[in-house]
Order: C-alpha cells, then structure tokens, then sequence
C-alpha cells in the first residue's frame, strides 16, 4: 500500500472529505468492527519465510509409490521456470483480447493438445479437477438426452471422482446408478439391463480404471446408443498418449483430471479438470474454448468464443456455473507436453509400464504377495493381494523416506510406479519389504 | 520487436526432442506385452521442438499479455490488486509442492496446520464460526454455500424451500449456481442506486424460500445500508442469507460480513487476498458459516486434535464432497502468506484505501463522465458511459482506446442496469501516481470524443491485433490445430 499522509490527505481534499472514516459514514455503526482482528502481527519477508520453513520441516518429502488418481511424474525445470512469466500469472481473464494473445493462444494450444490425447473434436479451456468435470460431463449428458436423468457410473471410476459425481447430482436432481464391479472390471452385462429399462441419459466408464487395470469396453458404444444413451469415458491424459483414446471406443465425452501432465504433487491441487467432447455436443459444453479468427488487418488472432453458452449471458439459464478455468495450470500442461512432445509422451508411459511390472513381478517372486486381478492388464498401477499387516509395512515404509502402496482394505495394496521411479527405487523397496 | 505469430505445432520437426530420459534398465519390455487392441493405433500429433524453441515460443506468448506487473487493471469486481514475489516464492518451496494428498497424516503435518490457521484466520476476517478452503473458485464457492443452505433446510425437514432470492443486479454465477445447486431463482428488485428495494423484498418471504444471495456493497459499489433490515425480515422468514465476497474488498479492516448477519459466504482469495488470477485461474473460493452450519461444510475436513496435532476427518453429516482433495493448496498458501504479511494491524487499512482510491478517481472524473448515482462509493463505481451524449462514442470505444494509452479497461457493460456501464475498481495497492496517470488519460479520450471521435472509435491501433472478428469465430468455430489445419489447406 504505497500511499503517504500527504497523497491521503491530497486525495481526500479531492474527494471532498475529512477523513477516510467519512466514506464510511453510510455504514450502520453497529456493523463497523472495532476489535482487534484474531491474527497474528505483521511479518516482515524474514520473518514470513521462516513461518514456511518451519511448517515445511513438519511435511515428509518421500519416495512416491502411490497413486490413486495423482501420479509423481517428471516435469522438466523449464516448466516451472516459464510459469513464473508474470506475463502469464497476473493476467486476468483474457475479456481484452487484443492484449491477452498470449494467454489465448496457450490456451488454443492446450485445447489442441487434449483433443489429440483424447482424440476428441472438441475441448474447453479446462475446469477444476477431474471430478468436478466428470460432475459437469454428467449434467452435460442429461441436458443432451431428452427427458431422461439417470446416469450409470461404473464402480472401477476412482471413488473421489463417484462422490463428487454424487454430490453435485443429489442436488441438481440427477438419478445415478453405480454399477457395481466385477473382479476389478466394469460389469458390462449389468450396465445392459440398466438400459434395458430405457431412462438412463448416460453412461461413464474410466481408462485405466481405479486400480490401474486397461479395461476392454468393445461394443459399450454401440450398445449405449442404440438405446440413446451418451458414452462418457474418464481417463488419464498421460496414458491416453499410448492407450486406446475416448474417440477409439466411441465416447462422445472424454474427461478427466491433467495432474498427471507434470504437475507437481502439490499436496492435492491446483491441477486441472478437462473435458473433451464430440463436435454434435459442443454447444452443451461448459465452461471457456478459444477460437481462431482474424482482426480487422487479416493477422490471425484467438478469442473466447460460444460465450453465450455461459453463466454471465445466461444466468440461470447457463449449463453450468462455472467462470473460470485453470487457465495457469493449462499452461503447465501445455509446456510439459510440448517438451515431452509425440516421443517423449510415449516413452514416459512405456517407462512407467516397465517400471510398474518389475516391481509387480518382484512383488510376485517374493511369495508375501498374490495378484489381487490376475491377468487383467495394466500401465503404471497395479493392485496386489497380501497377508502382511499392510499399516506396519507402510509404517516402516515411511521411516525410510517412501509412501508405500495405498491400502484398498482386505489385504490389498496398490502401487503405482511413474518414469521417475529408478530400478535402484524399486529394488530398495523390495529389500525393505522383505526385510 | 518482431511480431511473433506461431503455434507450438508450427514450429514442429519430425525427431525433434526437448527432454531427456535415464536409461531404461527395467529388462523386461512389459508395454510391448500389453494387447494391441488396447492401445491407440495412431500417435496423438504433438509437437515435436527443442528446449530452446520451447522457451523462446512461450517467452514470445507471455509478451502478448498484459498483467497486474504490466500496468494498471481497473477491472472492476475483479479486484486486480499486486501480488507480492514473495507469496510466489514461497508457495513453491518443495516442502509443500512434492507432498502426495494421500501420505500419511503423520508426514503432512505442516500442510495440515496451514490450512487449519488459514480456517481460522478467514474465519476471523469474516467474523463467522468455521470456513472450509476446499472450493477452488468463487462460482465453485457459491454453489458449495448454496448446498451447506439445502443441506441445513433438509436436515430440518424443510424440503419445500427450494427457492433463493437473488438481486437483479447480481453477477451471473449468482443465479447460475442456484441453477446448479437445484434452487429457484426469484428476483428481487433493486433500487435505482442498486440497492435491494426492501419494499420489493418483503412479499417474496414465505415458507418457500431457502435464503438470499448478496453482495455488499453491491454491483455498484455502494453500501447496502438496509442491511440489518433485510437480514432480521430473511430470518425472520426462516431464510439463510448467502454473502457474494467477490465485493469484500473495501469491508477487509472495517466491517465483517457475519456483523452483518450473513450466516454463509465465500472469498476469492485471488481477490481479496492477492493471489494471482492466473489468466483465469486457478483460484480458490473458500466458504465460510455460522456455527449451526458448519457440520454441512464439505468434506474432507481438516480438524485440530487435542495433542496439537492435525487430522483430515470426514463428517457424516456433511453435505459430501465437491473436490478431489482439499482445494487449491497452492493458491491457500499465497493467502496464508498475503494474511501473515499484513498482519493484525495493516489489515485495517486494505479496505479504507481502496475506498480512498475509488473516490479519487470517482470525484476526479464525473465531469466527463456520467455518474448515474452520486454519493461515497466504496471499492468501486460505474460510469453510465461518457457525459457528452452526442459523439457518439460509447463504452466500448472508450475501453478500447484505453488499451492505446497502455491501460487495461474497466469491467464493461455490467452491471445490467445501464446501457452504458463502464465499472472502476482501482485497489489498494495502486499510488496515486498510477491513479493520476489514469484519471489524465481518461479525461484526454473525453476530449478526444469530442474534438476527434474517430480516434476513439477506431481504437485500438497499438495494440498486437486490433478489431478482431468474434462473430466469425463463433459461426465457425474453430477449436484446435488439428481442424485449423484441416481448413486451412481446403482454403
């Protein structure tokens, strides 16, 4: 706050008044707080950055052999070193396009790069997470179908995305039906009986599922549709570089959380949500897009564009609520993939893959563990079956310095193994297992 | 400088690599085991650059942009106040930023208590009982308080009360996030200086309503002075009143909004609590209640234990969940530090000085530009367009030739309730240098308007682009490279 006493006093002159306080003399005084606030004294920078390294000391940096929906990938430093562009960081909203090119093309290029991984026409200029884009896909599926509002979840969807699914439709007024699972795959024939009955608007499946495994959804497409149901299909961006995308199996909307482009582990977020669709859906998408077009000298130019689809022309007419997006964090995801590029992004996943079966086959070969879904394929995340008390394990895990495997309950314990993972990691943690 | 105007994928080389990978020693080939048929059949057409093709493309962008570190952004009721490098700094100490959201409580002790003191301290600020961080923008924060407001109904048994009163005058999310959260909108009118019109209010209270959503002061930057009023009549009623905290600029060190009788509100921490707005994003919407409210705040819920220890807990009557985990910790932890840097004392004078800065520019400019109500404003006010009705030139040129003289332009044609609207909200933390600077510009576009129209009307012609085609853009909407690309040849 830069003013002086003379620049308030001069001001105040201008305005008119005697004092600050005057322009507050519309206040009921009742109202006007006259305590001391509840906070702590003014912190000079020294004594603020201590405040952090002290509360820093009391996190545990670790070796990271979990997953379940966030992925420790590697993101190389450029990344982060363009992010602090204040450029890209103070900017707001880019509603002024002829000095926000910047942020719209990145967010141009970001569209662009979640179309290729998803193989969809269309994507917006990104939402929260993951699971409030499956939220916003699910609203999107029963705005589309006519008088129809149930939606079928398959189980093997991780269960932060389900519960949050849940939330939003128990108050917007959405039936959701969770199919239950079967041996860790989605249960196809179930999913057809619910058809079956003719009320159901969608339905949502993910890649990989929630314990890591591929699962196969031939013919999920067809049968959908032929009773006018929509196809939605959750997936991992990273995975979508070598897995069979979205588009591939027939999905008009593809959505899912971009944590795993890059983004720092950042206990939880931001990351982004995305949301991809075929073009016959567009105009029910929510939230920003970036368009092309040209200015009035023929250069070519980006603007937002299919505004009237949202809250601030609508109102409560609006599909969704959203006005924002993680416009920042899309730019993380832009850069990552742009360096990692079309070698890179399958590499890392081929890494992973390799990475994640030496540890399931040193699992294995120990004897202390058994494959929780044999046979059924997998990338970077796996589950296995054990008698061991997995809270001691992961206990003495964590005093060497790594995040051992979630605990699903009833023995059974995931991993996930990223290109970051080194085989001296995972041996390591072979040798402490056993010991 | 040269004009830059690639796309990443413009600079893209067959082979070319920007990264790096250890050696695979694996010895095992897995991903080659895996089905065909489960994996794509073509590659996804991602650029192929360099490093330094990649930094000199992205440097290239950001100086297309315009940002609070470039110049002055009166961007009313976005509250485009500086963010300090600091916050910047220390939201990325890797202590914080390589913790996993499902390690062991025992080793995120410090992300925990982070977010429990940033609880505490907002609830203080805001003078109610509990907040839960976990919204992670201010629409997502409305449409959680709007659910805490169902929730709280419900488990009374009240399930008739399905609607929510919201002011004409209000922003666009308000009545969409009612949407979402399943509630009715009614409107309330508003008077012609947009406070809500008590007398309109009244009979729209019955057994029906669930609550009101406000703004205080409101879209026009005035203080609702009824308040009270409205607040015993709503409760009175059996409604909840809701607090829109994207206005809560001016009421930082001066007036809470849970003195006034809010009973749930959210904060824009990107606003009121100089988190950078990112281009769009992230943000963080945090909601805060009265204590008869808190048990429906979302979950996971972070919770002090006796010991001093920090738990993440889930509470069964809660209203579920809205995030994947605990919100936007990055944007939190800017927050954290913007709070602890100004502390107790100079939080006292946030408010008052983008108060101050408001009217200065205000009382600087109204004879050039119509001011539709005249009176003390708080962190904002708007214009009705030019004074001058005759030239012709509207709000829109104006903003445009703002762009020339090296400003941003004020928020335009909101609020809805002129035809003309031009919105001013300086902050705080701009001098009165920048302010004079701007006010000076504004009155030479009023005379330009005046003695040479077509200047202001042609604007801007500085800029990188100038006048772009937006109808064209959304006829034919082209979304990606991939169809860019495709059209591009056939032309």
């Amino acid at each position: 706050m830069p003013h002086t006493e003379e620049d308030i006093q001069a001001m105040l002159e201008r305005i008119g008044v005697n004092s600050i306080d005057e322009l507050y003399s519309d206040v009921p005084q009742e109202v006007i707080f006259k305590e001391e606030y509840d906070i702590p004294s003014s912190m000079s920078e020294i004594e603020l950055r201590k405040h952090f390294e002290d509360l820093g000391k009391k996190n545990r940096k670790l070796t990271v052999f979990a997953g379940g929906g966030v992925y420790d990938h590697y993101s190389p430093s450029t990344v982060a070193h363009l992010l602090q562009r204040s450029e890209f960081y103070t900017a707001y909203t880019p509603y002024q396009p002829e000095i926000s090119q910047g942020t719209l093309q990145y967010i141009f290029e970001y569209q662009s790069i979640i179309s290729e991984l998803t193989g969809m026409e269309a994507t917006n200029a990104s939402m929260y997470d993951g699971a409030t884009s499956t939220a916003e896909a699910v609203f999107m599926m029963v705005a589309s179908a006519k008088k129809k509002n149930r939606v079928l979840l398959s189980d093997t969807l991780p269960e932060r995305v389900i519960n949050v699914v849940r939330t939003y439709s128990k108050y917007h007024g959405v039936e959701i039906t969770v199919i239950a699972e079967k041996n860790g795959v989605t249960d196809f024939e179930a999913i057809k009986n619910e058809l079956e009955k003719g009320d159901v608007a969608g339905v949502v499946v993910a890649t990989p599922n929630k314990y890591g495994i591929i699962e196969d959804y031939s013919g999920y497409a067809d049968e959908i549709h032929s009773k006018k149901g929509l196809f939605c299909i959750y997936a991992d961006p990273s995975a979508l570089a070598v897995l069979k995308t979205p588009a591939e199996w027939g999905a008009d909307i593809a959505c899912g959380d971009g944590q795993s482009l890059g983004m720092p582990l950042n206990f939880g977020g931001p990351y982004l949500g995305f949301i991809s669709c075929v073009k016959g859906m567009l105009r029910k998408m929510p939230g920003r897009v970036v368009g092309v077009t040209k200015d009035a000298d023929g250069k070519r130019a980006f603007v937002l564009t299919l505004q009237a689809r949202e809250q601030h022309i609508r109102r409560e007419k609006a599909t969704s609520n959203i006005c924002s997006n993680q416009s920042l964090m899309a730019l993380y995801a832009t850069i990552y993939v742009a360096l990692m590029g079309k070698q890179g992004m399958k590499e890392i996943n081929v890494r992973a893959c390799d990475g994640a079966h030496y540890l399931y086959d040193a699992l294995i070969a120990t004897g202390k563990f058994q494959p929780a879904f044999p046979g059924e394929p997998f990338l970077k995340e796996f589950v296995v079956k054990t008698d061991m008390n997995i809270e001691e394990l992961n206990k003495r895990l964590l005093e060497n310095g790594i995040m051992g495997g979630l605990d699903l309950g009833d023995g059974r314990l995931q991993f996930a193994v990223t290109e970051k993972r080194t085989k001296e990691e995972i041996d390591n943690l072979i040798s402490l297992i056993i010991a | 400088m040269k004009y830059y105007d690639k796309l990443i994928f413009e600079l893209s080389r067959p082979g070319r690599k920007g990264y790096e990978l250890p050696e695979n020693n694996y010895g095992n080939d897995a991903f080659s085991a895996l089905p065909a048929d489960l994996l794509r059949k073509d590659n996804a057409e991602l650029p192929e650059v360099s490093e330094l093709d990649v930094v000199r493309h992205y440097t290239n962008l950001s100086n297309k942009n315009f940002g609070v570190d470039t110049g002055f952004y009166p961007l009313g009721s976005c509250t485009m106040k500086y963010n300090p490098k600091i916050n910047e700094e220390l939201s990325g100490l890797s202590e914080f930023t390589a913790i996993h959201p499902l390690q062991d409580e025992k080793s995120i002790q410090g992300a925990l208590e982070l977010y429990y003191n940033l609880q505490k301290a907002l609830a203080n600020i805001a003078g109610l009982y509990e907040f839960t961080l976990n919204p992670y923008a201010g629409a997502h924060g409305e449409l959680t308080g709007l659910m805490v407001m169902r929730a709280y109904h419900l488990a009374n048994g009240d399930s008739k009360r399905t609607k929510v009163i919201v002011p004409n005058s209000a922003h666009g999310t308000n009545p969409a996030s009612a949407m979402v959260a399943g509630l009715e909108v009614v409107e309330v009118k508003s008077k012609p200086n947009g406070s809500i019109d008590v007398e309109d209010l009244k009979p729209l209270l019955d057994d029906t309503i669930a609550g009101i959503m406000m703004t205080n002061p409101n879209t026009l930057g005035m203080f609702e002075t009824e308040i009270m009023e409205i607040a015993k009549l709503v409760h009175e009623a059996g409604g909840l009143l809701y607090y829109d905290g994207a206005n809560l600029n001016p009421l930082l060190g001066k007036v809470r909004p849970g003195d006034m009788g809010f009973d749930i509100m959210h904060i824009n921490l990107h606003k009121t609590f100089s988190t950078p707005h990112g281009g769009g994003g992230p943000g963080s919407g945090p909601v805060g209640v009265v204590e008869k409210l808190a048990k429906f705040l979302p979950n996971p819920k972070v919770k002090k234990n006796e010991d001093g220890t920090f738990s993440i807990i889930s509470d069964d009557e809660s209203l579920g969940s809205i995030s994947s985990f605990l919100g936007n910790f990055g944007v939190m932890m800017r927050a954290y530090a913007y709070i602890l840097t100004l502390g107790k004392e100079n939080i006292r004078n946030v408010g008052p000085l983008a108060t101050l800065n408001a009217n200065y520019i205000k009382e600087s400019l109204k004879d050039d530009y119509l001011l539709p109500i005249d009176g003390v404003c708080k962190h904002e006010f708007v214009f009705d367009g030019l004074k001058d009705k005759s030239t012709h030139v509207t709000t829109l040129n104006v903003a445009k030739r703002l762009l020339d003289y090296g400003f941003h332009a004020p928020t335009i044609y909101f609020p809805l309730l002129f035809h003309e609207s031009m919105m001013i909200e300086p902050t705080e933390t701009e001098s009165r240098e920048t302010l004079d600077e701007f006010i000076e510009v504004m009155h030479k576009i009023a005379k330009e308007a005046k003695e040479n129209p077509e200047v202001v009307i042609e604007a801007p012609v500085t800029t990188l682009v100038r006048k772009l085609d937006e109808t064209g853009a959304a006829k034919n909407p082209i979304l990606t490279y991939r169809q860019y690309k495709k059209e591009t040849e056939q032309a």
